[in-house]
């Protein structure tokens, strides 16, 4: 009984309890469900041991989609919480909890997995090639992603969530103050999912590099590839430096040492500026695949080249620079000195200067356009306020005096939720419903998605504007309440509201995809939005081959050049074509890594060292298996290509 | 689209009527630091406000006119390069925003963590402000006084915070007076500030630090300086002595009231600064080295009074 005692939540509530309940009967629901249908056999030979880049990156997207829903959950539970003062629907712990893995889970496993979802579905399809470099590989970095997921989301169920904020500030995550296994879970979760991250930083550096079309040169690819090579660079710099930084944690709580202890020479601070050596490019690695997004979507909907496309790409490539060099501005009120404030204050701001060009950039993209305000473009078109807003706002966060004023108060909340929300989620939801007819064949219905844009985009507006202002009236972040005295409470109100509304927006979403699912038209041609890049030459459903016969490409909208100046894009013939075999050993491993990990968080060595032999085996088995992938003979290229009538 | 646009304009509007009627805590200012941020702040409000209307304005103008609504059926959108001098223009306007901005957050940064202006010739009070969770310990080695959870401090006289902390890094943050400062357990940060007028003012650690972060909250009174005076006679002839027993307790997790003793915990628990520092951040002229620990068992030289 003593094993199972340290499973127990230190902190249990009804609402844990309820849902320990839903998970349990969900899972239940779920393992039945497949089972009635005897789909088991379909999920793992289609799924589950796949390593097609599109199905990988649906799974991506799928994940990150479930995750949005957990991190929204919590978001509406602490605006309900903090909307009327001296609230007690959660106690301070409890608040404390949910805002750490709201942070958490929004970051790592909603807006990395939904960009790098995308980046698989999309990249190898715009470059004109048949997969990934290292397929395998990235059927492994997504499996290592999930089991990261899981592993985070059980933590409030079993053991304890993390509760010392997203950036987990030691000493406040040692053990002398977080006595829960909740930090554990944070290292490990973050740990492993970092690990599928940075591999798949490699994977598609590689990919891009090698891997494209005849005749597209680097500055012939669509823009979203280059944010995406770009993105993946700034990944493989930067995630290092976590694996690192969670290895230090995980020694000082595991271990017994002193690297971030106030005492006994460690520095606590050295937590803060690892991670955020990590966590500040992190923010560009979330930002520019998302500007990819945006030019690929405004160039579309404007019926127009991208304008000034040198520019956008070298601005995106001083801003992956530059990112390296603005950590210290989310301590500037550590006590540096005030020339290193000065400095740090400098290159923040400067970093304005590259995104203003590619704001201004996108204006002159729809300049002399014909615009067509379907529903990714009308997030496109919200997103350019918006973000404005958000940057300014991070211009006014880098003056370093100022700063001593908004730091840990609701206006840097106001700010980050500013820039993540229409940077991010909304290119995400433009991408996803811009993208989603080459996954599935239909389009999303563009009512009901209108409906969705405007709930998310004007509970946006109500949700964090004033957090702007009750931030410089002194209220500070990740109280878990307030006294009437302050005077936040209606400002608080407003903001709950909002959130309300931007959930209700949320479920439109879903409801869309369930309407479209059932009445959406499936003859809708390769090339519905009448686009521009490589990816919209395949047929739709694109084959698992994605080209029957490799393009050759001369410009950046080869598509469109292929459209209204006759370009050829498929020269040559039909060929057999190498594919690689489908593996079930990435799910395995992550699996694998998954047991490890708990029982590292729980210090249950045999479980530790069993797993760890088990990995290290199947390391071994790969090493020594012979797999050369598989031909699909010209015959059965032909047959389907004729059936789906041909893209050529 | 325009509907929102008008919306969003509607929001900055009521900010602006909001900040404008009842000031909001950081611009309803009570000293000189804070008044400096103040005017930073409001003048990159401005400058960032001529930014958003300007896209806005071209993002507006944009959809207005290139919507394909309006455009002929058989309106083809031409080819465009990018321009040189449109260019040059994109990029020089930002430039010259941004280095406006940086020469004023230079010399503010410089000037909020200098003494003020106008103050530089008195000796400042040195207050030891001090974290533990979840409370505020001061502590006046001049007046030999010690409070928890408010202080008082004379107006017209720059005082000298000195902040560490006894647990997790905080964050020492009067909004009226100055900008915040973290509190580590490490090293000692300076925080200087003088008080115009006298006041009742909010102050807090703005820095999670746990469970009892939101309640972590301490009052600070500038008062005249004959009455400030007043105040540590008063203490002298009231209240208690702190002692190393009475002060562990109260450095246990949890909320206390306000209270007030005579006598200082610097006497027999120092501060982290000079040899009592464990390294420090690289601010200070104490040496790098963590050997100074050694020391901290051996007498200590700290100032008495």
């Amino acid at each position: 009984m003593e094993f199972f005692e340290r499973f127990a939540v230190p902190h249990p509530s009804p609402l844990i309890y309820a849902s320990m309940v839903a998970i349990g009967l969900t899972v239940l629901a779920i393992i039945f469900g497949i089972t009635y249908f005897k789909k088991w056999g379909y999920l793992w030979k289609e799924w589950l041991t796949t390593v097609d880049h599109k199905r990988i990156g649906i799974m991506y997207m799928i994940s990150a989609l479930l995750m949005l829903f957990r991190g929204g959950a919590d978001a509406v539970m602490m605006r309900l919480q903090t909307s009327v003062p001296d609230n007690t629907f959660l106690e301070a712990q409890h608040y404390n909890e949910v805002f750490t893995t709201h942070g958490v889970v929004m970051i790592i496993f909603m807006a990395m997995a939904f960009i790098i979802g995308l980046m698989n579905f999309v990249v190898p399809l715009q470059i004109g090639a048949r997969d990934v470099a290292f397929p395998r590989l990235n059927a492994l970095s997504f499996w290592l992603y999930f089991a990261g997921a899981m592993l985070f989301n059980i933590s409030f169920v079993i053991g304890g969530s993390p509760d010392a904020g997203w950036t987990n500030y030691y000493p406040l995550a040692s053990n002398d103050f977080s006595t829960s296994v909740g930090v554990n879970y944070y290292n490990w979760a973050l740990q492993i999912s970092g690990l599928g991250t940075l591999m798949t930083g490699i994977n598609f550096i590689v990919t891009i590099i090698k891997m494209r079309a005849p005749g597209m040169k680097l500055m012939k690819m669509p823009m979203f590839t280059w944010s995406a090579l770009i993105t993946n660079a700034i990944i493989v710099f930067a995630f290092p430096v976590l694996t690192i930084a969670l290895i230090m944690g995980t020694l000082d709580r595991q271990f017994g040492t002193s690297l971030f202890t106030s005492t006994s020479g460690g520095m606590d601070m050295q937590w803060a500026n690892l991670f955020w050596i990590w966590g500040h490019p992190e923010v560009y690695i979330l930002i520019l695949p998302a500007f990819g997004v945006y030019s690929q979507i405004i160039s579309t909907f404007s019926g127009r080249n991208l304008y000034g496309y040198k520019s956008m790409v070298g601005s995106m490539v001083i801003i992956s620079l530059m990112s390296f060099l603005v950590w210290a501005h989310h301590f500037f009120t550590m006590g540096h000195d005030a020339f290193t404030n000065s400095i740090f204050s400098i290159t923040t701001m400067a970093i304005a200067v590259p995104t203003g060009i590619k704001i201004f950039n996108w204006l002159l993209t729809m300049w002399k356009g014909k615009i067509r305000f379907t529903v990714p473009m009308l997030y496109s078109v919200a997103f350019i306020p918006l973000f404005t807003i958000g940057g300014v706002t991070g211009v006014m966060l880098g003056v370093a005096s100022a700063d001593f004023q908004y730091h840990n108060t609701m206006f840097l909340v106001a700010h980050f939720h500013n820039v993540i929300i229409p940077g991010v989620v909304f290119a995400m939801l433009a991408g996803m419903t811009y993208w989603w007819p080459k996954m599935f064949g239909f389009m999303l219905n563009e009512k009901i998605g209108k409906w969705a844009f405007w709930f998310v985009s004007i509970g946006f507006c109500f949700s964090f504007f004033p957090m702007y202002i009750t931030g410089l009236d002194g209220q500070a972040r990740r109280m878990y309440t307030y006294s009437e005295s302050t005077g936040f409470g209606p400002l608080n109100m407003l903001s709950f509201f909002g959130a309300g509304v931007m959930a209700i927006g949320f479920i439109i979403i879903v409801y869309n995809v369930l309407y479209s699912i059932k009445n959406s038209p499936r003859n809708i041609g390769d090339d519905p939005w009448d686009a521009r890049s490589l990816e919209w030459a395949t047929q739709t459903p694109v084959q698992e081959y994605n080209f029957a016969i490799t393009p050759e490409v001369e410009s950046s909208d080869a598509y469109w050049d292929h459209k209204k100046k006759g370009y050829q894009l498929f020269k040559g013939n039909i060929e057999k074509i190498h594919m690689p075999n489908n593996s079930g050993l990435p799910i395995i491993m992550a699996g694998i890594m998954l047991v490890f990990a708990f029982s590292f968080v729980f210090y249950i060595w045999a479980g530790v060292i069993v797993a760890a032999i088990a990995f290290l085996a199947c390391l071994i088995y790969r090493s020594f298996e012979k797999d050369d992938g598989h031909y699909i003979p010209v015959s059965e290229i032909k047959e389907t290509e004729n059936k789906n009538g041909g893209a050529n | 689209m325009k509907i929102k646009l008008a919306l969003l304009f509607g929001l900055l509007t009521i900010a602006t009527i909001l900040a404008g009627c009842e000031p909001l805590l950081v611009f309803d200012t009570k000293g000189p630091q804070a008044a400096t941020i103040s005017n930073v702040i409001w003048i990159s409000i401005i400058t960032m406000a001529v930014v958003v209307i300007v896209v806005v304005a071209l993002l507006i103008n944009m959809l207005v006119k290139y919507r394909a609504s309006k455009q002929p059926e058989d309106y083809e959108p031409p080819h465009i390069e990018g321009n040189p001098i449109v260019e040059a223009i994109i990029v020089g306007v930002p430039v010259l925003i941004v280095a406006f901005l940086s020469v004023i957050s230079v010399m503010s940064t410089y000037s909020v963590e200098a003494v003020p202006e106008g103050y530089e010739d008195q000796e400042p009070l040195v207050i030891y402000a001090s974290s533990s969770d979840w409370k505020w310990h001061f502590s006046y080695p001049e007046q030999d006084i010690e409070t928890v959870n408010y202080v008082f401090i004379p107006t017209h006289r720059p005082v000298e915070f000195r902040l560490y902390s006894h647990t997790t890094i905080s964050s020492f943050w009067i909004p009226q007076l100055a900008g915040q400062k973290y509190a580590m357990a490490d090293m000692v940060n300076k925080l200087n500030v003088v008080a115009d007028v006298p006041a009742e003012m909010i102050g807090r650690n703005s820095n999670f630090n746990g469970e009892g972060f939101a309640e972590n909250t301490f009052n600070v009174t500038s008062l005249d300086p004959d009455e400030f005076d007043s105040w540590i006679e008063d203490i002298h002839a009231t209240a208690e002595p702190l002692t190393e027993e009475e002060f562990t307790k109260l450095l246990e997790p949890g909320h206390l009231g306000q209270m007030t003793f005579t006598g200082t915990h610097l006497d027999f628990l120092p501060a982290p600064e000079g040899e009592h520092g464990g390294h420090n951040h690289g601010s200070s002229e104490t040496d790098q080295d963590s050997a100074g620990h050694e020391e901290t068992n051996t007498e200590s030289e700290h100032d008495h009074h």
